[in-house]
């Protein structure tokens, strides 16, 4: 078993490409994304996230990252509808989706527990990527 | 007027005829400061309450609300759904196992709403949400429920207050949700979530009236 991961987006087709992203480093860890309306519309599934939740966590927990406000909104509405025993593993994380994913990913494929997947989603915050410009200094400069 | 599961249910059916009617308006005040979606999502999801209370009515005030919200939190799809869903989800809490309601109940049903609103989206009065629309209204409940008046003369207070804080977002600069992004730009435009609470209040209201 491993900590498992949600990805709730607006859109069905980004979840299940950064599904698919963040797999190639993590293979065995379960990652499902849950993207989109019911219909595959834009928006967020109440029923889709909740689907995702128990496929996810298979005992050791999960955690959710979310595009947007709703993403939010509606999945923390899942999360109150779960068990409360479960509720108490199952943890959504304020991280940028798309690095905070990966980085989660990778925490639970070598073995981190709920608490070092949700450090490795943190680390998402804080990390500088490979280059680009990360302030007005630098477009000025 | 007795306020039992049959008007309570009458009273979501006249909300879902409003909702209906302001759905190309809703969706256009929306399409101004958000994604441009409200009234088609909280149209689906009042179609698919209609249809759930078609298939057989529940039998108790707070059976009908939990019914609502959980239809509106499965089928809307955007923000409104896990928001109008929680605040139909806390009325029915509060509401309990009462077979009839009073005004007292009615306003003590909209202020846990607006508290379940809150929780949720942690929005505070003046962010340009529909807590700037709740909020009133649940003043105006409560003095009306506090002064010995019955369920309509509650949410008509209700409504009135619900409208007047709709038009107060008008110049407020969005803080919370999508419209947030647009920062100065967002001012000058009614908030859809206010507005769409109003509306609701409103048919809420004009059904207590009969």
């Amino acid at each position: 078993m491993s900590v498992g991961l949600v990805l709730v987006s607006h859109s069905r087709a980004l979840a299940q490409g950064l599904a698919d992203v963040a797999r190639q480093m993590a293979p065995s860890v379960s990652i499902v994304p849950a993207g989109g309306t019911d219909d595959g519309g834009i928006g967020t599934s109440f029923d889709l996230i909740s689907a995702a939740i128990a496929q996810a966590d298979q005992g050791d927990g999960a955690i959710l990252l979310y595009d947007l406000g709703s993403g939010y909104l509606t999945a923390s509405t899942a999360v109150e509808f779960l068990d409360p025993e479960q509720a108490e593993r199952v943890v959504i994380v304020d991280a940028p989706l798309v690095q905070g994913a990966v980085s989660a990913a990778i925490s639970s494929q070598v073995g981190g527990d709920l608490r070092a997947v949700v450090s490795g989603a943190l680390e998402a915050r804080r990390a500088d990527g490979p280059g680009g410009v990360r302030s007005l200094d630098d477009l000025d400069g | 007027m007795v306020c039992d599961a049959a008007t309570t249910v009458a009273a979501i059916r006249a909300v879902a005829a409003t909702v209906a009617e302001h759905r190309v308006e809703l969706t256009h005040l929306d399409r101004d400061i958000g994604d441009g979606d409200h009234g088609e999502n909280l149209s689906r999801g009042f179609t698919a309450v209609i249809t759930k209370l078609a298939a057989g009515s529940p039998e108790t005030p707070t059976a009908v609300l939990k019914l609502v919200a959980t239809t509106l939190i499965s089928t809307v799809g955007g923000a409104s759904g896990p928001l109008f869903g929680t605040a139909f989800l806390r009325a029915s809490t509060s509401v309990g196992a009462a077979e009839t309601l009073d005004g007292t109940a009615v306003a003590a049903a909209l202020t846990a709403a607006r508290d379940g609103v809150v929780a949720r989206g942690k929005a505070e009065s003046g962010d340009k949400t529909m807590v700037d629309a709740l909020t009133p209204a649940v003043n105006a409940a409560n003095a009306a429920a506090d002064g010995g008046r019955g369920v309509p003369e509650v949410l008509s207070a209700a409504a009135d207050a619900a409208a007047d804080g709709a038009v107060a977002t008008t110049p407020m600069q969005a803080r919370k949700g999508r419209a947030s992004y647009l920062g100065e730009r967002s001012i000058g435009h009614v908030d859809p979530g206010a507005q769409s609470t109003a509306y609701l209040l409103r048919a809420l209201a004009g059904a207590a009236a009969g």
